[in-house]
């Protein structure tokens, strides 16, 4: 995985002084709160309910041992001894004081991280496949690519105050692991017919307030103009995406207004005169960065079976793993879901235990998924049993990825001063209602946001739940059949919302009637769009006879 | 609004700003002021007669006025590039990066915080119209 050099370190170093100084300005007054609140968002520092927020960059959602050691220590030394893994693959700390935050900067710096552009209106860490590198079905390793996206994207002095938010997603497989089509940019690096990779560039994508899937604009940018287009790209959204209205101020509404075909020319535009100014970097620096994400030394020739003997391990195996590409080793995730959890949230004990896991049993490396979860991506089959063990002992074993109670959720009320509605009570109690029905039901992909926002992905569930306050009460709407992989599409809105029990009992309704109506081996998914709307919304609204 | 920073040698124009709508007619015109909304395009065929280019930033949250200031040096503009306005200590390096060489701030600005703010990153990773070699052309520099 990427290691810093002494450039990438000097930069973290002096963003740490930077806001030393930014801070130490705030708080003698110098540095308004308005002057410092966009400054303070480029550093990932939020103003919450109840103390500031932080979240820290995982550039494409890979991790060191040593890093996400410092991550469990940071939740012990600043925070209240839990982090939060966050769908784009980051984790953010709660309990945040300001005078504290430059040293917490400074100690992810020892370790190569930061909080760098992790809010405000800029360029986003950029977010990836959390298999990339050990899986079969990718054409390439799509972080080095991410990597290069990431360089061009830090500090980019053009690009730092855009109209609103900007989100990057690299994959290179045709299974979208990482929502790529719901992103400002997404990019799928493909092959052409003559076999040279490519960018495949979707543009004008997002969920918030108006969910949208991003039209391909360019199926095929040779990949040694891959910066230059994404430079155009952001360049004709910085001049004309709108600034009058902060709800309409994505990119995906400057698409839509001018629609795909004027938008599309307008970037071609402004690439052919961006190619005469070489801002690409050249091919070496690409190697130079491939080179850190070579295969680790991979035994050969090693058993590719599995003792399935224990049941309890062998639903584990089936649900939370994943085939590698390397005979005699698996992809594991290992779900920060368990039974009536808080989705995302683990304590600062089990992340430092999640990093020795890595250091034992996987090369040292973790992943991040946009689903809140921790992937260690090379686990030898014949040492599976053993981590397993480990795992279920610290809290961490449960069997149920991609089901029912593999909730997305939003930290909403509880936490965020932008949410109408609580997430985390909604997914607690429904990870706890169905915790013995998960398996009979299989894949089904339940997402809460607490707001329109949308952080919970609302929009891309097979179930989603938004959050509302209706005259002062928390009231949740239920929406069906969207999904964020390669054949994304947008969730649609059942009818009324419900209270907090009610919301519970709703998806429980929704649910029997996939189980009473699914065909062969359909997922909940499935049988919705083969039914349609109709037989769930009238046993959702069914009334009770008296 | 006074200019607080120059990084020029040449003496500053005198002529007062125009807009960029009345400037094509104004024949004898050397300084023109952008406003955010503005196309820095339409100036491309006279910047040989331009001497000043201010941009506005009525807020310093709009960042339009840094691609207007790209566009223009990209396109060979040699004269002095001044922000104007809502200019903070913390946006100067970013400005700087973009071909801004002057600086008229709305409030003047303490004097040894914007220094420290320009001086503070050793290295960039993006190539702009500075002309500062990024990161990765160091890297490769010796290869």
């Amino acid at each position: 995985m990427y290691v810093y050099d002494e450039y990438d370190q000097q930069m973290v170093d002096a963003r740490v002084a930077d806001f030393r100084d930014q801070v130490r300005r705030r708080l003698d007054g110098s540095l308004a709160e308005d002057q410092f609140r966009p400054l303070r968002l480029m550093n990932g520092l939020y103003l919450q309910l109840h103390a500031y927020m932080l979240r820290v960059a995982v550039p494409y959602g890979t991790l060191s041992s040593a890093q996400m050691r410092m991550l469990g220590d940071i939740a012990d030394k600043y925070d209240r001894g839990y982090g939060h893994f966050t769908t784009r693959q980051n984790i953010q700390y709660n309990w945040i004081k300001l005078e504290e935050a430059p040293d917490i900067l400074a100690d992810l710096a020892s370790v190569g991280m930061h909080a760098i552009q992790t809010s405000g209106n800029c360029i986003r860490n950029t977010t990836s496949d959390q298999y990339a590198g050990a899986i079969a079905d990718e054409i390439v390793d799509p972080r080095p690519y991410a990597e290069l996206i990431r360089q061009w994207s830090t500090f980019h002095p053009e690009f730092s105050y855009l109209p609103r938010k900007f989100k990057m997603a690299v994959i290179a497989s045709d299974t979208d692991r990482a929502a790529m089509r719901l992103h400002d940019i997404g990019i799928q690096l493909v092959r052409n017919a003559a076999g040279e990779l490519g960018a495949a560039f979707y543009v004008g994508g997002g969920m918030g307030r108006t969910p949208m899937i991003a039209p391909c604009i360019n199926a095929f940018v040779p990949i040694d103009q891959m910066i230059t287009y994404s430079e155009a790209c952001l360049r004709v959204y910085n001049r004309h995406g709108r600034r009058d209205n902060k709800y309409k101020a994505r990119i995906k509404i400057l698409v839509h207004e001018l629609g795909k075909e004027e938008y599309t020319r307008q970037v071609e535009a402004e690439f052919a005169h961006l190619l005469t100014l070489n801002l690409e970097p050249p091919a070496a620096e690409l190697e130079r960065i491939k080179a850190q994400f070579a295969d680790p030394a991979f035994v050969p020739g090693l058993p590719d079976t599995l003792d399935l003997s224990d049941p309890a391990f062998a639903l584990w195996v089936k649900n939370n793993t994943h085939t590698h590409k390397q005979a005699g080793y698996v992809v594991v995730t290992i779900s920060l879901k368990p039974t009536g959890g808080i989705p995302g949230d683990a304590s600062a004990d089990q992340i430092r235990l999640m990093a020795d896991l890595a250091a034992d049993y996987s090369f040292d490396e973790l992943r991040v998924t946009h689903a809140q979860n921790i992937v260690l991506p090379h686990v030898r089959k014949d040492q599976l049993h053993a981590l397993w063990q480990k795992l279920a002992a610290a809290g961490l074993g449960a069997a149920n990825l991609d089901q029912i109670g593999d909730i997305i959720a939003c930290p909403g009320l509880d936490y965020c001063s932008l949410a109408n509605a609580r997430s985390i009570p909604v997914a607690q109690k429904i990870s706890e209602r169905f915790a013995a029905k998960e398996e009979e039901i299989g894949e089904l992909k339940l997402k809460i946001s607490g707001c329109i926002n949308a952080c919970g992905h609302h929009h891309a569930g097979h179930i989603g739940i938004l959050g509302v306050d209706r005259k002062g009460v928390e009231n949740y709407q239920l929406l069906l059949g969207g999904c964020e992989g390669a054949d994304t599409s947008l969730a649609q809105i059942t009818g009324p919302g419900f209270d907090e029990n009610g919301i519970v009992d709703a998806v429980e309704r929704a649910t029997d009637v996939y189980l009473a109506n699914r065909e062969g081996g359909e997922r909940f998914l499935d049988t919705y769009r083969r039914l349609g709307m109709a037989p769930f919304k009238e046993a959702i609204y069914r009334k009770e006879p008296a | 609004m006074e200019t607080q920073f120059r990084f020029r040698a040449d003496e500053p124009a005198g002529d007062p700003a125009v807009t960029v709508d009345s400037f094509g007619e104004q024949t004898n015109a050397s300084a023109v002021r952008i406003e955010p909304g503005d196309d820095a395009r339409v100036l491309l065929p006279f910047l040989d007669r331009l001497r000043l280019v201010e941009v506005n930033f009525p807020a310093y949250t709009d960042g339009r006025g840094y691609s207007a200031a790209c566009i223009l040096r990209e396109a060979g503009y040699q004269g002095e590039l001044r922000a104007v306005g809502d200019v903070l200590v913390d946006q100067l390096a970013y400005m700087r990066r973009c071909g801004f060489d002057s600086f008229a701030p709305e409030h003047p600005l303490n004097q040894a915080d914007a220094e420290a703010a320009m001086a503070r990153y050793p290295d960039v990773y993006t190539p702009t119209v500075d002309g500062r070699a990024p990161i990765w052309a160091k890297r490769h520099h010796s290869a």
